[in-house]
């Protein structure tokens, strides 16, 4: 790791992404995600790479969907309404088999909404959020500094299973600003024999496609891929555990909302309540395994979100229904402050919610 | 003891402490007996405005200008009509908070003629090396060109802001010294002060020049 530097959440994951190799940048300017491109529109011509910005979203993710084809680092980045218009393109991406990052730094929904902080596209992140049968790996960083370290990781998950990956940050996150230490290392590289370099006469030429006319085939390969996404359900879970060795709470968050519960969790602490937090690194795959465990041992959960209820679902399928889960939520661009998650860890160590 | 200018305009480098600056420099004058009025002419930035401390300032009985669409839930780089009449008022002391990079100083640029004319300004160059793209004092004279293209006036002092937020020390301040002072040589601007927050200035006394406290400080999370 290098020194540190004061960076907006934006620019880390442009800065971390050069460092990671990813060369070409195609997108389409929104609030509150526009520091992403402008850092790119900067920093890509001096160190050789390419920053684009395409006529549209939709021009941008299968510009995006070309790049990947050829095995090269590639992303795109947008807020909320913006992602809904790649979406379509992040279909076409899985369904090609192509590794490809696409960051999402998440405002108030639906429609044009606004341009305050949100989790609301929780949904849309990890339960496909387009056509088809297929999944994407999702990160939610939680601080400038994971915004960084996850998308080396968000790189090097989609190149390891050649799949779209995520990064699901919020306006907030985006725009905060943060010390962070900066990769030094060399970015990791995948063996990419599928991509579409040029045969140069000497060997078969690859296909990078998402259409089957064969529905046999399309079956198969939908098997195939969801064989794939098993394995990465068993090894590529992310979390964190917060004071859980003794808690009688389990509170349940992610990125910025996070922050904000550990702030209520040590108040909480202070005034002798057992509480910790369970905080998904991985949004997809989930972190079911530790949530089923913890339903054994704690008496309740609470889902702390910025949207209307939508992680609340996973917690609950996650804990299969062993232990009530709560949910403490603002909406709209609005973030909780730890004095309401502090209320509602009360409330529940006291029997339930109101 | 420092000299106060009619209007005073930060500048800079997109994040590198501008409105925080701006902010405490109102309520500096104002504490010092001055009429002061703070104008957020920032058309880029959608979060982390000047209006986030209108409850501060209002206290302080300063008052602030600035688009009704700041802190809200809509995206418009709208100027409020308002900012004339800073222009105009020559018997209170004007601050005003400029967008980041090149920009965020085309709003100045259309004041230009009008601040030019009365002649009685600072635009200060506010400066952190700890920002990615300002490391050094060569990437920051390229920023200041930029700006300075953008809304048609030169910068007259620099303004040393280094910091890494609440992680900052006495030490990283005292480091940025010597790269400030570089700056300084490169464009001919002295340096007008080095801001640092506020409890860190009885490690710094005597080490580094026309040291500014920063009391507030805005955080969301």
């Amino acid at each position: 790791m290098g020194e540190k530097v004061l960076m907006k959440g934006n620019e880390a994951i442009a800065e971390a992404a050069i460092r990671a190799g990813c060369m070409h940048y195609f997108g389409y300017p929104i609030t509150p995600q526009t520091e992403i491109a402008a850092y790119m529109a900067k920093r890509m011509p001096k160190v050789g790479g390419v920053f684009l910005q395409a006529e549209s979203e939709i021009a941008a993710i299968n510009m995006v969907l070309g790049v990947a084809a050829t095995g090269k680092r590639v992303m795109t980045s947008s807020s909320s309404p913006g992602v809904s218009l790649k979406s379509e393109g992040i279909s076409y991406i899985a369904g090609s088999d192509v590794p490809a990052l696409i960051v999402n730094v998440q405002r108030g929904g639906p429609g044009l909404g606004g341009i305050q902080p949100s989790q609301s596209d929780y949904f849309q992140a990890v339960k496909g959020g387009s056509h088809g049968d297929f999944m994407k790996i999702v990160l939610a960083p939680s601080s400038v500094q994971e915004m960084a370290s996850l998308t080396s990781t968000a790189f090097d998950l989609a190149d390891k299973y050649r799949m779209p990956a995520m990064i699901l940050a919020d306006g907030t996150m985006g725009q905060m600003m943060e010390p962070v230490e900066l990769p030094e290392a060399e970015p990791n590289t995948f063996d990419k024999p599928w991509a579409l370099t040029g045969t140069k006469g000497e060997r078969k030429h690859n296909i990078v496609n998402s259409l089957y006319l064969k529905p046999e085939e399309l079956e198969k390969t939908n098997f195939e891929r969801f064989a794939r996404y098993k394995t990465i359900e068993e090894n590529e879970v992310l979390y964190e555990e917060y004071l859980m060795d003794d808690a009688d709470i389990c509170v349940v968050s992610f990125g910025i909302t996070a922050r904000v519960a550990k702030n209520a969790i040590v108040e909480a602490r202070a005034k002798g309540i057992k509480v910790g937090m369970i905080r998904p690194i991985t949004l997809w795959p989930f972190p079911k395994k530790v949530l089923r465990e913890a339903a054994d041992k704690c008496k309740a959960f609470i889902s702390v979100e910025m949207n209307m209820g939508q992680m609340i679902e996973d917690v609950k399928l996650a804990t299969e229904c062993k232990k009530p889960v709560y949910l403490c939520n603002r909406t709209g661009g609005m973030i909780p402050s730890p004095e309401e998650v502090l209320a509602k860890i009360e409330e529940v160590n006291e029997g339930g919610d109101k | 003891m420092m000299q106060y200018k009619r209007m005073t305009l930060f500048a800079g480098h997109y994040g590198s402490g501008k409105t925080n600056i701006a902010v405490n420099y109102a309520l500096h004058l104002k504490a010092i007996g001055e009429e002061v009025v703070i104008a957020d002419l920032d058309i880029v930035n959608p979060y982390f405005r000047t209006r986030d401390s209108l409850d501060e300032l209002s206290a302080a009985g300063i008052k602030l200008i600035s688009s009704e669409f700041a802190s809200s839930n809509v995206d418009l780089p709208a100027l409020p009509q308002e900012v004339y009449s800073l222009l105009d008022k020559r018997e209170e002391k004007a601050i005003m908070d400029i967008g980041g990079d090149d920009r965020g100083a085309y709003a100045l640029g259309r004041y230009s003629d009008a601040i030019l004319n009365e002649n009685d300004y600072e635009l200060l160059f506010v400066f952190n090396k700890f920002r990615p793209l300002t490391p050094d004092a060569e990437s920051a004279v390229e920023i200041m060109g930029e700006i300075e293209t953008a809304c048609k006036m030169k910068f007259t002092a620099i303004v040393n802001n280094s910091n890494l937020g609440e992680l900052t020390t006495a030490e990283d301040v005292l480091s940025s010294v010597a790269e400030t002072e570089r700056l300084s040589a490169l464009t001919g601007l002295p340096v007008k002060m080095t801001t640092v927050r506020a409890d860190l200035v009885n490690n710094l006394n005597g080490k580094v020049d026309n040291l500014f406290p920063l009391t507030l400080q805005k955080k969301i999370v």
